[in-house]
């Protein structure tokens, strides 16, 4: 069904990255210079992950006449932003350079897609918000540039991919958690991988629909990474939210992290509560790609197996292809959970965000 | 250095400027469409609708990414557009004439056959590149000759591509990569040698840019390129270890194996090592009845770009003793960014026999070319 009033928060849409040659202003005169000398500027650097050719990648009224899906920032205004009456829409630019080995040059670009979109891309539109992009390859390059962006305050998150070197939970990596719960951004770990080993333990599959169904197992791997690691315990103001996971693996992983806790927690003896409310409290998933049937009585189950209604973040994930016309909301949502998915949680999630003083819904509710 | 010693004349002498084989000369389609005559529609479809989904976080880019040109000669980028490679016209130019070329072997890494994961798609892109390389190159120049190139990971298409493709004696060898899914001298890759020794066609390893999915070194994920770039080496003695204790010169006797690009000086100190422990671990490989460094030394042979340089030339000449000199040969990697011009490789001084061998005799023996 489409969202029954204007003001959601969409908390995931994919402008596409801007060429190099536009982030080379943004950049020192060695780096601009290294990603000449090597060509880099000349050709592109796409994902795997997010390989624009894939159906997936570009719903069909949602491309662009040329350039890549989510390029044309006019084109992403009146569909991603006009056509759901959205107040905010949360800007996750996937950018090749994170798969980058090279920290320094992988800092380098990145650090200059943040400067492009505070700059240039999210001026264009006062509804556009941000996530820092950083690399993992040296968390103390990570770090530097989460305090370096921190004070902008239309960075509303960090974003990270879900599927990297080591599993995210590794005190490695505390350092980064560190300086996003000091700044009081959320931790956004974004569905694709760096590929530096195959998506699933079982090794390599073939198609690219394998990679993306079985996603969803590596988002399990690096949420049981992140509560057996003690990640939650440590950092207890930072919010972990999962964008394009899928969402109906969640109650299952709940389950079965709840069973084995009273089974073996004495390995961990940091978990000093049960995982569900620990998830319930910590982590939030975005809405799209939504993963179950399309029966309302079928999804009215799977709402109550999250015995949560804090979970879930809106979004459309635009420009992918996940649902036509703005059938954006599974049936079966009351209108309670859609305000609480599209308005309440993406707010209480992301201070940063302004709230309108007046509750939405006294006015901009649109009547059926 | 001073300005007389690099100023040389052509290999050689007049008698043998025109014989030098260059056993590693690069060529891609200028875009894919260029293959298109080859490719079935439903895969000229999947080329626009699904493009390549390999073992890599990044595809049009190399992970790690090189230091000039994107790793290629800049002067060799075509005027009319297109990747370096793509141009006989140019590769003329640049080096077949003015080198001296009489025999260029071929090798095609482009559009990414090796570390494609659809397998399907590997396959049809495999076979429309090699009837490419014979109309568009081998055809169309008489120096030049082709490496049948095969998807490694699915061995039975590779031995059926290979059957195809045996009798044509424009094909000179099979070409793979090292940095498979597994290591090569494994038991699924057999079907490949089967065909190879059927067809006595040599398999040609050149390193690629992405792998089999896992890290380029034993050490984890190189940083740097200058550290990927060592993996060149590191991944050729892995491959060589792999066929040699998974017994698969045991198992295809008549099987020729060349290294290319992958260095050779590291070749004596494995051959060493493996007889070494060979020695006290005979009992686990009782299916690697001969010292290793015996098939090394009977069934590898090698590419010289890029050479290890000495600093004391003698040292130099050691190695080639060890590895043997009707095992070397030379190769240009035209039109790669590390380039080695025939004039200027050999910074030992080679006798009248030896530079015979190297620049041509060793290649067109293995070869067969005449």
């Amino acid at each position: 069904m489409k969202l029954p009033f204007r003001g959601a928060v969409d908390c995931d849409i994919h402008p596409a990255p801007p060429p190099m040659s536009a982030l080379l202003p943004f950049m020192s005169d060695y780096w601009s210079d290294q990603l000449q000398n090597r060509y880099i500027d000349k050709f592109g650097f796409t994902l795997t992950s997010h390989n624009p050719l894939l159906a997936i990648h570009g719903r069909p009224d949602w491309r662009p006449k040329t350039g890549t899906p989510g390029s044309d920032i006019d084109v992403l205004r009146a569909q991603a932003l006009d056509d759901f009456g959205s107040a905010f829409a949360i800007c996750n630019v996937l950018h090749g350079a994170t798969t980058l080995f090279h920290g320094d040059m992988a800092a380098a670009i990145l650090g200059a897609l943040n400067d492009w979109l505070a700059k240039e891309l999210l001026p264009r539109d006062r509804r556009l918000r941000g996530s820092i992009s950083v690399t993992l390859q040296d968390p103390k390059l990570a770090v530097a540039e989460i305090e370096r962006c921190a004070d902008n305050q239309d960075f509303v998150q960090v974003l990270l991919p879900a599927l990297g070197e080591l599993p995210i939970g590794r005190r490695l990596y505390w350092p980064v958690f560190e300086a996003a719960q000091r700044a009081g951004l959320p931790i956004c770990l974004h569905a694709g991988s760096l590929y530096r080993q195959a998506p699933m333990g079982n090794g390599w599959p073939s198609y690219f629909v394998e990679d993306y169904v079985t996603q969803a197992t590596a988002f399990e791997g690096a949420l049981v990474s992140l509560l057996a690691e003690g990640v939650f315990r440590k950092f207890p103001d930072l919010t972990f939210v999962l964008a394009e996971s899928g969402v109906t693996w969640l109650p299952q992983f709940v389950w079965r992290q709840d069973k084995m806790w009273l089974g073996v927690r004495t390995e961990l003896p940091w978990i000093d509560r049960v995982p569900r409310e620990i998830i319930r409290e910590r982590v939030r998933m975005t809405l799209q790609p939504f993963d179950a049937p399309s029966d309302a009585r079928v999804i009215q189950r799977i709402v109550e197996h999250f015995e949560s209604d804090d979970i879930l973040l809106f979004s459309t994930d635009y420009p992918h292809w996940h649902f036509d016309g703005d059938d954006v909301v599974p049936d079966g949502f009351t209108s309670e959970l859609i305000r609480k998915i599209a308005i309440d949680n993406p707010y209480a999630t992301y201070a940063r965000l302004p709230r309108p003083v007046a509750p939405a819904r006294n006015r901009t509710e649109v009547s059926a | 250095m001073s300005h007389a010693v690099l100023e040389r004349p052509p290999v050689g002498s007049a008698r043998t400027r025109t014989r030098i084989v260059d056993c590693d000369l690069h060529i891609t389609a200028r875009s894919a469409a260029d293959l298109y005559p080859w490719l079935p529609q439903q895969w000229r479809t999947h080329v626009e609708t699904v493009g390549p989904h390999i073992r890599a976080g990044v595809y049009n880019q190399e992970p790690h990414p090189r230091m000039m040109a994107r790793g290629m000669r800049a002067d060799a980028y075509p005027e009319e557009g297109g990747p370096p490679g793509c141009s006989l016209e140019l590769m003329r130019k640049q080096h077949l004439d003015p080198n001296g070329i009489e025999f260029g072997m071929l090798i095609a890494l482009g559009r990414g056959i090796f570390e494609e994961r659809n397998q399907h798609f590997a396959a049809a892109l495999s076979h429309a590149i090699n009837a490419w390389q014979l109309e568009r190159w081998v055809d169309e120049d008489e120096r030049l000759v082709a490496a049948i190139i095969v998807p490694q990971e699915d061995a039975e298409f590779a031995a059926q591509e290979i059957e195809r493709r045996a009798s044509d004696r424009r094909f000179r060898q099979i070409l793979l990569s090292p940095k498979a899914q597994e290591p090569l001298g494994r038991k699924r890759y057999w079907p490949i040698y089967t065909a190879a020794e059927r067809a006595g066609l040599p398999v040609a390893f050149h390193p690629a840019a992405t792998g089999g999915g896992h890290p380029s070194s034993g050490a984890g994920w190189p940083t740097y390129y200058l550290e990927e770039h060592n993996t060149f080496g590191t991944i050729m003695q892995g491959v060589l270890t792999s066929l040699i204790f998974e017994g698969v010169f045991e198992r295809f006797p008549k099987l020729k194996v060349v290294a290319v690009e992958g260095g050779f000086t590291w070749a004596p100190t494995l051959g060493w090592r493996m007889d070494k422990h060979w020695n006290r671990l005979r009992g686990e490989v009782p299916h690697v009845p001969r010292p290793p460094s015996e098939y090394l030394r009977e069934h590898v042979w090698f590419t010289t770009q890029p050479m290890e340089e000495a600093r004391n030339q003698d040292h130099l000449r050691d190695i080639i003793d060890w590895l043997g000199w009707d095992r070397l040969m030379f190769s240009s990697d035209y039109p790669h960014w590390d380039f080695d011009d025939p004039r200027y490789a050999f910074k030992i001084v080679l006798s009248e026999e030896e530079r015979a061998k190297i620049f041509h005799d060793n290649a067109k023996a293995l070869y067969g070319l005449k």
